[in-house]
């Protein structure tokens, strides 16, 4: 990649696989869970942590040589809130239709643990370029995961995609439904995230052995 | 550095300097974008009503599509013929009773306090519909919306929205599919005031059953929608002496 050099790329890439959030450090769990029963929730939150997680990463390295370590943590949260109240409000009076489908997202952001995580591990201790590469890196690594579980999760508890039907009626028995197929309820509810997740960490784990934890 | 991160003073400086900035930041941008977002509060208000009344822009498979911002003040006074206050049994006319806040209207009800409850009537092609607002807790934080009834008690449309129910399971009560339902249900079960129920199983998936009091379930959001018949019956306990005086049947 001519853009970056490789040490920078790394910073994109390795979270998508190798160091992925959610299935090597299972952070973000709580919203992988809550919010991927469909895709474009799934999409909506990816895309909102996307910006969050650049943006508070910048943020916060400007500023590491000047916050005291006690108190480091509330002030990654005041960050983090600050951050996303400004977003709401200035989608509230600009934007209120697309303020009114992100405003359900608002509190799962500041609350995210992969957005106090990135701060505390990687932000405070490098440089804003760096720590920008490292927040949408990490971010990304989170959304592909998100977007992945969310396709499962409505396809097979829903039968739709977007909210755009893909296997046919299920009340009318059209389609996939006609040959006695039926949606599975429990890929609606939020355990069938973590059986999804399982299933994706078990993928990737037999593909790349190094990442087996020595018991 | 020259400074000593790790001292108390400075802790104790940084941690004010830092609420103060953060602090006037908010409270700069709260109060320069409050117009325009109460702007639009009101606007999306007039929406709600007008939907609930089945004035809105949407086709056969369409999502839930409102009168547009830019016109909808005109439709609303071209539709919503008359705002009223429903005041200790007594009704008042007010043309701004669409700002009222039903949260506070409810507490005061609850209280024994004066509770100032809004009545919409709308006309639609000579078909008079009253409009009443909701206001109930769904699973994580406060659902609302508004109800349209004929004088017969028959639901003409619904409109509900919440503030953070999950997304994909109970924030599907704003979807069209939820709230059609509800279109042409009766709120009343012989001469009491039923409701209509959001209920599990009722064998009835398609809603043919007009006369049961109840629409199917959303799969997954159990205590949203036990929210959702909560408000409805709330609503109907406390307008009950109004709709009691424009019942025909």
């Amino acid at each position: 990649m001519a853009l970056l050099s490789k040490k920078d790329a790394n910073l994109i890439l390795d979270p998508l696989a190798d160091n992925n959030p959610i299935t090597i450090q299972v952070l973000g769990i709580c919203s992988a869970l809550a919010i991927t029963a469909e895709l474009k929730a799934s999409l909506v939150m990816a895309i909102s942590v996307i910006f969050v997680l650049g943006v508070g990463n910048v943020v916060i390295s400007l500023m590491r040589n000047v916050i005291p370590s006690k108190i480091r943590i509330i002030v990654q949260l005041i960050v983090v809130a600050t951050l996303v109240i400004i977003v709401d409000q200035v989608l509230k009076a600009f934007a209120y239709e697309l303020s009114k489908t992100l405003s359900v997202f608002v509190g799962l952001i500041i609350t995210n643990c992969i957005i106090m995580g990135r701060f505390e591990a990687f932000a405070l201790g490098n440089g804003p370029w760096k720590s920008f590469l490292d927040g949408i890196g990490n971010a990304l690594g989170y959304g592909v995961i998100l977007i992945i579980v969310g396709f499962f999760r409505e396809l097979l508890g829903s039968g739709t995609l977007f909210g755009i039907p893909v296997l046919g009626d299920p009340i009318a028995k059209t389609g996939l439904y006609a040959t006695g197929y039926e949606n599975n309820g429990f890929m609606i509810i939020p355990p069938a995230a973590l059986i999804v997740v399982g299933i994706i960490i078990w993928v990737q784990r037999s593909r790349n052995k190094a990442l087996i934890e020595e018991a | 550095m020259g400074i000593n991160t790790d001292k108390n003073s400075y802790t104790v400086i940084f941690a004010i300097i830092m609420v103060v900035i953060v602090g006037s930041v908010l409270a700069f941008l709260a109060s320069s974008l409050n117009d325009r977002i109460k702007e639009n509060e009101r606007f999306e208000k007039q929406q709600n009503i007008l939907y609930a009344m089945g004035i809105n822009e949407n086709t056969e498979d369409s999502g839930v599509n409102f009168i547009p911002t830019d016109v909808v003040e005109g439709e609303f006074s071209k539709y919503i013929k008359e705002q009223y206050v429903f005041v200790d049994g007594e009704v008042q006319k007010d043309d701004q009773a669409f700002l009222i806040d039903m949260k506070k209207q409810l507490a005061a009800f609850k209280s024994g306090g004066e509770a100032r409850l809004p009545i919409f009537i709308g006309e639609k092609d000579g078909k008079k519909s009253y409009i009443l607002p909701m206001y109930g807790k769904g699973l994580w934080d406060a659902i609302w919306g508004f109800i349209s009834v004929d004088d017969n008690m028959i639901v003409q449309g619904v409109y509900f929205d919440h503030k953070a129910e999950t997304p994909g399971l109970g924030a599907n009560i704003k979807m069209r599919f939820f709230m059609d339902d509800f279109i042409g249900e009766s709120l009343l079960e012989g001469k009491s005031y039923a409701g209509v129920s959001v209920a599990k199983g009722n064998n009835d998936p398609l809603n043919n059953d007009k006369e049961d009091n109840e629409v199917d379930a959303l799969a997954g959001a159990t205590i949203t929608g036990n929210g959702v018949s909560a408000m409805i019956k709330e609503t109907l306990k406390v307008y009950k002496p109004y709709l009691e005086t424009i019942r025909t049947n």
